[in-house]
């Protein structure tokens, strides 16, 4: 990896692929952006691509904790919980209008997920491993339990008739670009920040953690700050995917956060390698996805997902891209390599 | 190495352009019009046919199957046959609102039968206001559910309607004064029938000794049974599906509670080989319809059911048949299968059915008798029909 | 009075946290595994009582025995097939946490295929009549599997203590290494554990079949997670402290109920846990674990 000196000048190679990555992300933008304006993709498969770009927060953000931190998390959902509740509480009883309430819900339901991760974060980080995870399962489902308790949020009838994104008496065409435009973006942010992030000196600490937590705190590194840095940015990202997540079915149920929503998110995760950001993205895509085509074989798809994990995990436990990263100019560095030598 | 993992993302979904064009074929159908071609029309289901409802869902789908295949036998709908399409929702929000979407969009059905419980079904209420479909709902129970567009029916009882029935019924017709409940918190058929059972029984000048809750999943009550026997109510009011309902009376005999025990429609198929049903002798609760009815069309339904799945049919299944046979007949009532001429059909349709003589209300909700069942000597026996005076 | 019934009901199903416990605490103990799927065991095993008892029809004494069997093959093939490659590699934590999840999961689904979803009544597994003690009366089921539990728990503390095999798992567990340099094969070892632990759920599995008499492929899920706090409470790795966690967490569950909070009853566990992790990582009778540099 080139590094720039610490004056902050970018190279201009750097740049170049910045150039084009945002280009490319614009016309993919607008490419789907018409596709669904026309008709093309219908409601069907943009309500799809809705989930797969909510998976795609959810799967990263995780990632940030159980990849680059290197700490295994079982209660993810838990966060997209307190954020959907907080983003859907806001919008239907705020009194404003749904086109500015909506915005301030995302916010206010990631800020309220990562103040859920400071509480649960400050106990939770003194373990490690094995007992780290089990404590975050435990916080998931205490999360879930007072959210049924409780009669503000519903309790077991969940909460019903959350507003779409889009005030009352919107067409379907424009909903459907509506939702595609914020979960479209929301996941470009994520990635974006996260990605940042890990490349930024306090990503490196993080990552210092993961290699060896007692090296990196001989080495200076203020462990439990960084540790809880990371673990409350992916709480965060994960109650913006709740907000998305509410606003876009419109039910909220308590029992979806459960233990098994966790899991299918830290599937994603492990199966697209964890330490991964590209990794992650492909995975949230593909299981999304796959699901959708293998309808009828219903009864065989959660017997073959777990049958796919205990490969992956036996066979190749770093997951798909183990901790590399994609890139255009990667690759178009390896074809060029190739062709030389094929020279 | 730069943000490029989105060119992936954009390479990824290129692919899946090519998919998803591919299966959404002509696009944006949007409403139900172009759905039946000269000879079929198009029907839509949604089931939890896997995970933790799958037996609700099974049994659904079963009853929706076995209405279609008699319709279809007996010369379909004005002579068109019924094509029926479903999917598995898995219990799950999300998926049911993404089948509803592909139903209605690739499927192009004309109408829907579903979903089975209710969180998905509002879900799938919600969606559908954008296409003024109908569904019929045969068992989701919560009163919103018909309350969210004019579009949504139902052919079961709802919550509130059967918790006041019930405690009717305890303090008119089993005498109760005391009176204790004990229900599923996480379940929202089960705490929304308790909560209108709790309110009408105060009304009645009942006094509601014991409100226990247990959460999803639990497999021990003995503890809240403790507490009710310690308040010797008259009456234990269970509105509990019947898979709990078999663990709470074993262990409600275990403790030593006598109050009359009595429940919802959720304790019916709760007789099944294996089960030692002398702990819930003489309990009572209401339900759709009754087994022993002398209907033919109920014995008919019975034993073709039981020859086909293998098992016995409950009042998911019964209830499933009935509301197709009901989204059928007005289908055949509009002359059409243009949505809005399908729901006012629905709206003013009479029906006689398996769970008897029915018409809607302005709520969409059926008008019906309930039939009060008791559990005597491992059998279901016929009560009475009641309906609890105004 | 009530209060004493309470307690007694806490005991019944404390009990078979305790008995579940024990499997997790063994494994653990040995391999450094949490074994997701070994509450998915106790289906397994549950499934296998109902099998023989209700579909075979055979006398109770060889459900138990062909439960306990099947039970432990059971264990030992996972053992094989998934964790011993990871074991013998030496494997991130968290690829064999995920590899155990996976396991639960395929068990789960498999039985759901298999028997399908819906749940299935074994009405009068062991013998129901009210046992008058004092002013109180205690349910047969109740004291066989209290009894039962306890009973285990010492024959598995003997086997641990006095004989080579059981020296063999405290050596492999104390230090592997080191074991192996005697000649302690610790393959052998594992694999061991293994099927004692999954035996025992078996055993759990019938007395949860006496107790709670209907079965589902998800029923193992939950108490497993509520044994596996069991043995954590405990002290992960001590005999004796499984048991007592087992029983602390079932009595606490039940006088949270009886105290008309049965609402947050999975909290009151969850925060259990929380609470001692946070003051006593090792558990009650646990020793504390070296951070090796």
């Amino acid at each position: 990896m080139t590094k720039s000196k610490k004056t902050g000048r970018i190279p201009k190679s750097k740049l170049l692929s910045y150039a084009v990555n945002a280009g490319l992300l614009l016309v993919f933008y607008f490419l789907f952006f018409a596709l669904i304006a026309n008709g093309t993709i219908n409601r069907y498969s943009s309500g799809i691509m809705t989930t797969m770009f909510i998976n795609i927060i959810l799967t990263v953000s995780l990632n940030l904790v159980s990849g680059f931190l290197g700490q295994l998390v079982l209660g993810h959902a838990g966060f997209m919980s307190v954020g959907a509740y907080t983003a859907a509480l806001f919008t239907l009883y705020s009194g404003l209008p749904i086109t500015i309430a909506f915005p301030i819900s995302i916010v206010l339901a990631g800020v309220m997920a990562a103040v859920f991760g400071v509480i649960i974060g400050v106990p939770a980080l003194r373990l490690r491993g094995d007992y780290l995870a089990i404590i975050t399962l435990g916080f998931g489902e205490i999360i879930r339990v007072i959210i049924l308790a409780c009669d503000f949020t519903g309790g077991a009838k969940g909460l019903r008739g959350i507003p779409t994104i889009l005030p009352k008496g919107s067409d379907a065409t424009s909903l459907a670009l509506a939702k595609y435009s914020y979960v479209f973006w929301l996941a470009v942010i994520t990635v974006v920040v996260i990605w940042a992030f890990v490349r930024s000196r306090h990503g490196r600490a993080v990552i210092a953690i993961r290699e060896d937590e007692i090296a990196a705190e001989a080495s200076g590194i203020h462990t439990t700050y960084y540790k809880l840095f990371a673990f409350v940015m992916a709480a965060f990202f994960a109650g913006v995917a709740g907000s998305v997540y509410a606003h876009h079915i419109g039910v909220l149920d308590p029992g979806k956060f459960n233990f098994d929503y966790s899991v299918e998110i830290l599937l994603m995760a492990v199966l697209g390698g964890l330490g991964s950001i590209t990794g992650s993205i492909i995975a949230a895509v593909a299981l999304t996805i796959l699901p959708e085509f293998l309808r009828g074989f219903e009864d065989y798809r959660m017997l073959i997902y777990a049958v796919i994990l205990i490969i992956v995990m036996l066979f190749k436990p770093s997951g798909l891209m183990g901790q590399r990263e994609f890139s255009l100019s990667g690759l178009a560095a390896r074809l060029t390599a190739k062709k030389r030598k094929g020279e | 190495m730069t943000m490029k993992k989105r060119i992936l993302a954009a390479l990824m979904a290129l692919a899946m352009l090519g998919a998803f064009s591919g299966c959404s074929n002509t696009g944006n159908g949007g409403s139900a019009s172009g759905g039946s071609d000269s000879d079929t029309i198009r029907i839509g289901g949604l089931a939890p046919l896997t995970g933790d409802a799958a037996s609700y869902g099974v049994a659904v789908n079963n009853g929706i199957q076995m209405a279609v295949e008699d319709i279809n036998a007996n010369g379909g709908i004005d002579g068109k046959q019924i094509k029926y399409i479903y999917y598995d929702e898995k219990g799950d929000t999300t998926e049911a609102t993404n089948a509803y979407n592909k139903l209605v969009q690739d499927d192009k059905v004309v109408a829907i039968i579903g979903d089975v419980t209710t969180k998905p079904t509002l879900a799938v209420a919600q969606t559908s206001q954008q296409d003024n479909i109908p569904i019929i709902t045969a068992t989701a129970t919560a009163a919103e559910v018909t309350l969210t567009g004019p579009n949504i029916f139902r052919a079961c009882f709802t919550d509130p309607f059967q918790g006041e029935l019930m405690a009717s019924y305890a303090s008119e017709k089993l005498g109760a004064t005391k009176v204790a409940v004990l229900s599923d918190m996480a379940d929202d058929y089960s705490s929304g029938i308790a909560e209108a059972f709790v309110a009408k029984a105060k009304e009645l000048g009942m006094e509601v000794v014991a409100d226990e809750k247990y959460q999803d999943g639990d497999v021990d009550f003995k503890s809240q049974l403790t507490n009710i026997k310690g308040q010797n109510p008259d009456v234990l009011f269970l509105p509990v599906y019947y898979e709990d309902l078999r663990l709470i009376s074993a262990q409600a005999k275990e403790v030593g509670v006598t109050a009359q025990l009595c429940g919802a429609d959720g304790w019916d198929s709760v007789l099944t080989d294996n089960f030692d049903s002398s702990v819930l002798n003489g309990g009572v609760f209401c339900s759709q319809y009754s087994t022993e009815s002398t209907d033919e069309r109920v014995q008919n339904f019975i034993s073709t059911y039981k020859e086909k799945y293998e098992m016995d049919p409950n009042m998911f299944a019964v209830l499933a048949y009935d509301a197709t046979n009901m989204m059928a007949q007005a289908i055949s009532d509009a002359g059409s299968t243009d949505s809005q001429a399908i729901i006012d059909a629905m709206a003013a349709l009479e029906y006689d059915g398996l769970t008897g003589h029915m018409t809607f209300d302005a709520d969409r909700n059926p008008q019906k008798s309930a039939v009060i069942v008791s559990i005597q000597d491992d059998t279901y026996k016929f009560v009475e029909n009641y309906d609890p005076e105004a | 009075m009530d209060f004493l019934t309470q307690i007694i009901n806490g005991l019944g199903q404390g009990s078979i946290y305790a008995l579940v416990a024990l499997g997790y605490s063994m494994v653990y103990g040995i391999t450094q595994l949490i074994n997701f799927a070994h509450g998915d065991i106790i289906m397994v095993g549950a499934y296998t009582t109902y099998v023989m008892l209700i579909m075979a029809g055979t006398p109770l004494w060889a459900a138990i025995l062909a439960a306990v069997l099947f039970c432990a093959v059971v264990g030992v093939i996972i053992e094989q097939v998934a964790y011993q490659r990871l074991l013998n590699k030496n494997a991130p934590r968290i690829s064999l946490l995920i590899t155990a999840i996976g396991v639960s999961m395929l068990l789960q689904n498999l039985y759901q295929l298999i028997f399908k979803s819906d749940a299935k009544s074994v009405s009068n597994v062991l013998p129901s009549f009210p046992i008058p003690v004092g002013p109180l009366e205690i349910s047969s089921v109740t004291l066989i599997t209290i009894v039962t539990s306890v009973l285990v728990m010492l024959l598995l503390q003997i086997l641990v203590k006095k004989t080579r095999i059981g020296k063999a798992m405290r050596a492999t567990s104390e230090d592997a290494g080191a074991a192996k340099l005697m000649g302690i094969s610790s393959r052998n070892t594992i694999a061991f554990t293994f099927a004692i632990g999954s035996g025992l759920a078996a055993i759990g599995a019938v007395l949860y079949c006496g107790a709670y008499p209907q079965i589902t492929p998800y029923m193992g899920s939950m108490l497993g997670l509520k044994a596996f706090v069991a043995a954590v409470l405990g002290g992960i790795g001590s005999i004796p402290g499984a048991m007592i966690g087992g029983i602390l967490i079932g009595v606490a569950e039940s006088l949270t109920k009886a105290l008309g909070w049965s609402q947050i009853t999975d909290a009151v566990v969850f925060g259990i846990l929380i609470l001692v992790l946070l003051v006593k990582p090792a558990g009650l009778l646990g020793r504390n674990i070296k951070e090796k540099v």
